[in-house]
């Protein structure tokens, strides 16, 4: 599966959330499939998404949330994982696309490679709703379920580590955090 | 334990009038009464961490959610969020309010503080964070109000440092 096929599947629903991205290719691929004002692509502090999701999510409790992390920047915190189990906030779901790979920087093979399933890693942290999702239509089908169930949700979803031609994007990185908190606060800067 | 529990109220009471509603935190001896009093606080989101760096994040998310937030952490858990302070707090303008316990500085018993408190100011004059020595209980809250006065203005970093002589009674 590529990524890029199963962000095109769930983007109907996508929209409607507040998305905290990774850097590198899932921010270009979502980018690309069409920008939001609810669209944050957190194009460093590399592991830190899923920490920015969780704070988000507890910050706004009535507004759904997801985080579109990867392999090898959720093996960079693990321990996320252990804290969102903890506080588990309803509106949060997280999607970890696992290429196997850092393949932004060239490719170099992550530790999922050799053994660690981040689906059971999320589930032995106490997670419960954990769901693999290995093909367009078990994504699509996951993150619907994700979406209309009130709890914490993790999907992890192998996928092939194949990312856009360019990594450019026409958005600087400040006119997105600006216009994400702007959004957020409803038209207050 | 000769933590200042009086001094600890005054600083967080200090926090609450700062409008601050989520703090997160990784357990320290210093730190044990502030974060039991954010525990006990319904009006307050305690976040526990497993790594102060996820502090960071959880920063970011409330800030840009326009909720006022502070992270209390020890020197060393400084020292490992630094990469999250840089490349998400200061790349992307994130006011953080860190409330910094200052091991091994003067007086320090515990040999394995020493280092940390040897390199806490330089590092944070590496990084161009604001900070402030924290040591008179009453000018606690003025320096918790001006601090997070500076970190909204400039949309930075801003570390308050709790030294011996607050936190620490004997």
């Amino acid at each position: 599966m590529l990524r890029e096929d199963a962000l095109r599947a769930i983007y109907p629903r996508l929209k409607e959330q507040i998305v905290v991205t990774i850097m590198g290719a899932v921010a270009v691929e979502l980018y690309n499939l069409g920008h939001r004002p609810n669209f944050f692509y957190l194009e460093h502090g590399m592991g830190l998404a899923s920490s920015m999701g969780l704070g988000l999510a507890l910050s706004l409790p009535e507004r759904p949330v997801t985080v579109l992390d990867g392999d090898a920047s959720l093996l960079m915190n693990l321990g996320t994982l252990s804290t969102m189990a903890r506080y588990r906030p309803p509106n949060l779901t997280h999607i970890i696309f696992d290429n196997e790979s850092l393949l932004s920087v060239g490719g170099f093979p992550s530790a999922t490679t050799t053994g660690t399933d981040l689906a059971g890693v999320a589930r032995e942290s106490g997670i419960r709703h954990v769901t693999r999702a290995d093909t367009v239509e078990a994504v699509e089908e996951a993150y619907a379920a994700a979406a209309e169930r009130p709890a914490l949700s993790v999907i992890h979803s192998k996928v092939e580590a194949v990312g856009p031609p360019s990594f450019a994007m026409d958005i600087g990185l400040l006119e997105n955090r600006f216009e994400f908190a702007r959004h957020l606060r409803g038209g207050q800067p | 334990m000769p933590v200042s529990s009086v001094n600890s109220q005054i600083i967080y009471d200090a926090l609450k009038d700062a409008g601050v509603s989520i703090i997160s935190a990784l357990p320290e001896t210093w730190l044990v009464h502030l974060v039991g009093m954010a525990d006990a606080d319904p009006e307050v989101t305690l976040v526990r961490l497993n790594k102060e760096e996820e502090g960071v994040g959880i920063s970011a998310g409330a800030h840009l959610a326009g909720r006022k937030s502070a992270m209390l952490m020890q020197n060393h858990g400084l020292l490992t969020s630094v990469n999250g302070i840089v490349s998400l707090a200061q790349l992307y303008r994130i006011p953080l309010l860190m409330l910094v316990s200052y091991r091994g500085e003067m007086g320090e018993r515990d040999p394995w503080q020493t280092e940390g408190g040897l390199v806490t100011e330089r590092v944070l004059d590496a990084l161009g964070i604001m900070y402030r020595k924290m040591s008179d209980p009453a000018l606690a809250a003025r320096d918790i109000r001006q601090a997070q006065t500076l970190a909204e203005s400039s949309l930075r970093p801003v570390a308050l440092l709790l030294t011996r002589e607050l936190m620490w009674e004997e």
